[in-house]
């Protein structure tokens, strides 16, 4: 028998607020069970505000700190700053944010905590638009998504620009870890938790959680369309420990993005010429990829990654 | 007790090292930033062990002490004008989680144009927000009141955030002698925080929440109560300070030579020593005048103030600040507090000192001309040049 990799241990609590088939319910779940009950968890304005029930009560089996939706990066470095005054060493410091929070209005906090070497995991949990106020288009909303402020009407396709690569974003910070996850793949997913608690500094996880009300479709579907999200190559698995990249997910051959498309409705719309458009994207992103992987596996003569500058450099010594 | 000559900005920076703050956040703005440079020297110097937390904006240096003091942790930031303005939002969650903040305000005038003149709109600007307010008028006074505020803001009846503001250059760089209290006397005066009502590792619990009706009003009562709790707790306090550090700066509403006056003016902040002193004046030429000195403006000293209009026939007003379409925000406040008083003493409205401009002897002197020869207009301009008004708006 196969041994068990995830935690037993439950630590968000039946009777939360989510709507069936919420994949950032789950995402909470799962990031709980690899961070154990040492964790403070800080969440801006999203559907976690909703999810955690109301006063006074709390799903959660940790402490919740709730902050306005622009400032959980600067949450984490309050709570890690007073962690360190009262002698607490042993905490997670834990954000856990829409991609609206962190992709748009949250990006300068969480670009400050990047860069002010926050010790604390911010997690992106990303269900690509504002769902908790009734699915508008946020900077991580897809090309060609409908949304109800990218409505298909008169002409219009949905989101006419493409998602904000945050990863890259984020990237651009040389954190000691960063990576993305996806509920539908539990043990790899649990393992980054564990991986990410483990080390030191400011973490960030880039979480994939597909949204019944908000993607169109029915609430049974979320884990397969999670899994068809990295099987198209949609979103891949991969981690960036130091600048370089692993990809753990790994695919000979992608299944058409089609397969991914069709099966939502806010993609219902898309013509055969719009479905290879996103399919050349899609595989360029992956080409991307794949070079930035082989490039962090050979030995640093190039200097810069095809999608990342190298790893965070020890600062030169000044002289005496 | 040393006695340095200092900066009203560094008063502040020496009040937060010597109330033992265990987090500080900051980012620069004229002329808040030689506090938050002082306090990175003596960190940085390893003589003061706070976390120094430099952060990318106003709104997050607000966050930082929000979130830390939500841990437990003593909690001090500065700003100014336009970062305050854009601190607003977390100056409502800070009263909200009840929060024991203290920061330091420097008085500023807001753009446009761009001043960096003194000015009280930033602040006064903030009055709803649930912080309690301070308007300092010397550099020992901003030490001594950064001292108080924490035992205030940590009180179990306040909990409640509180700004302590001080004039843009008149105190933030100008240098004045400051008794600086030693640490052992500071420390018999303001011990640690309380770990009440902050979030405990290890136990489930949720800081600031949601609520719908049913819990929401109840929510905001209380910090309404913290608030009320203010002034009794204010008393307790400044005795205690008086008795251990051995000064006094007058309550609420510190008098001067109001006794038997008819006419008696009102004024926050640095102007109070140029009021003064005109007092002096006029109260040499036979005239019945004083001055009454706004300390505390949230919460908003009615009782004090009542007191003082049973015994005087016109009071005036004067607010560093404006308020679009109506009279001075302090006036309003005085008429407010005065409302339904047998005999209510008359209040008139003056605006003065805004971004900058000099409240001059001749000033404080016009305006104690309008009050004591008759009813001057219901809010008055004080010091505006009518061609240069022409001129500006072309």
């Amino acid at each position: 028998m196969a041994k068990l990799t995830i935690p037993r241990q439950e630590l968000m609590h039946p009777g939360h607020a989510a709507c069936p088939g919420c994949a950032p319910a789950l995402a909470m779940r799962l990031l709980l069970k690899g961070l154990g009950p040492r964790t403070i968890v800080s969440v801006p304005a999203c559907c976690w505000t909703v999810i955690a029930t109301p006063y006074p009560t709390t799903a959660l089996g940790v402490p919740m700190l709730d902050n306005p939706i622009e400032a959980t990066g600067a949450s984490l470095s309050g709570l890690r700053a007073a962690a360190d005054a009262l002698g607490y060493h042993d905490l997670n410091i834990v954000g856990f944010a829409g991609d609206g929070g962190t992709a748009d209005i949250g990006l300068q906090a969480l670009s400050g905590m990047l860069e002010r070497e926050t010790d604390a995991i911010y997690v992106m949990y990303d269900n690509e638009a504002y769902m908790n106020t009734g699915v508008q288009r946020s900077g991580a909303t897809p090309l060609g998504a409908w949304t109800t402020t990218t409505p298909v009407t008169g002409g219009n396709r949905g989101k006419a620009e493409m998602k904000k690569d945050v990863m890259a974003i984020v990237l651009a910070h040389r954190p000691p870890y960063a990576a993305t996850l996806n509920p539908s793949f539990p043990e790899d997913f649990v393992r980054k938790v564990e991986k990410a608690r483990d080390l030191k500094g400011p973490r960030f996880l880039h979480v994939f959680t597909p949204c019944p009300p908000g993607w169109k479709y029915s609430s049974e579907e979320t884990i397969e369309i999670g899994r068809l999200a990295t099987d198209t190559g949609v979103f891949p698995l991969y981690e960036v420990v130091d600048g370089k990249c692993r990809i753990t997910r790994s695919a000979h051959q992608l299944k058409p993005v089609r397969e991914y498309l069709k099966s939502q409705g806010r993609f219902a719309h898309l013509t055969d010429d719009e479905i290879a458009a996103v399919q050349v994207q899609v595989q360029a992103a992956w080409d991307r990829l794949l070079a930035f992987e082989r490039a962090s596996t050979e030995p640093p003569s190039h200097g810069v990654t095809p999608t990342g500058p190298p790893a965070r450099a020890a600062p030169p010594a000044l002289p005496a | 007790m040393p006695r340095l000559v200092i900066s009203g900005n560094y008063a502040q920076s020496y009040a937060a090292r010597l109330a033992r703050v265990q987090v500080i956040s900051a980012y620069p703005i004229t002329p808040q930033t030689s506090i938050v440079e002082k306090l990175a020297e003596f960190v940085a110097s390893g003589e003061f062990p706070a976390q120094y937390v430099k952060v990318e904006s106003e709104h997050s240096a607000l966050q930082v002490c929000v979130s830390a003091a939500a841990l437990g942790a003593r909690t001090y930031t500065a700003t100014s004008s336009q970062g305050l303005l854009l601190m607003h939002e977390l100056l409502h969650w800070a009263s909200g989680l009840r929060a024991p903040i203290v920061m330091g305000v420097v008085n500023r005038a807001v753009a446009p144009p761009w001043n960096i003149g003194a000015d009280h709109t930033d602040t006064i600007a903030q009055r709803d927000t649930g912080w309690i307010q301070f308007y300092a008028e010397s550099n020992q006074e901003v030490l001594d009141t950064v001292l108080q505020a924490y035992r205030l803001a940590e009180d179990l009846a306040v909990r409640l955030p509180v700004m302590v503001t001080e004039d843009a250059f008149y105190l933030s760089h100008t240098v004045e002698p400051v008794d600086v209290p030693d640490q052992s006397a500071v420390d018999a005066f303001l011990p640690a925080r309380s770990p009440r009502g902050v979030l405990e590792p290890g136990v489930p619990s949720r800081v600031g929440s949601f609520t719908g009706p049913d819990h929401y009003v109840e929510f905001r009562r209380q910090v309404a109560r913290g608030m009320e709790a203010v002034l009794p707790t204010l008393e307790v306090v400044e005795e205690e300070f008086r008795r251990q550090i051995g000064r006094s700066h007058g309550g609420p509403l510190p008098r001067y030579r109001t006794e038997g006056a008819d006419v008696v003016l009102v004024t926050m902040g640095t102007m109070s020593t140029t009021a003064r002193k005109v007092v002096d004046e006029l109260r040499a030429e036979g005239q019945k005048v004083g001055l009454a000195k706004l300390r505390l403006f949230r919460p908003f000293p009615i009782l004090e103030l009542r007191a003082l209009g049973r015994t005087v026939d016109r009071l005036g007003v004067v607010d560093r600040s404006y308020t679009f379409g109506g009279l001075g925000a302090t006036a309003t406040e005085v008429r407010s507090a005065l409302y339904g008083m047998p005999q209510v003493p008359h209040v008139s409205s003056f605006l003065a000192g805004i971004g900058g401009r000099d409240v001059t002897p001749g000033m404080v002197r016009r305006m104690f001309d309008a009050l004591l020869t008759g009813q001057p207009p219901e809010v008055s301009w004080v010091d505006l040049n009518p061609e240069l008004e022409v001129a500006v708006h072309g």
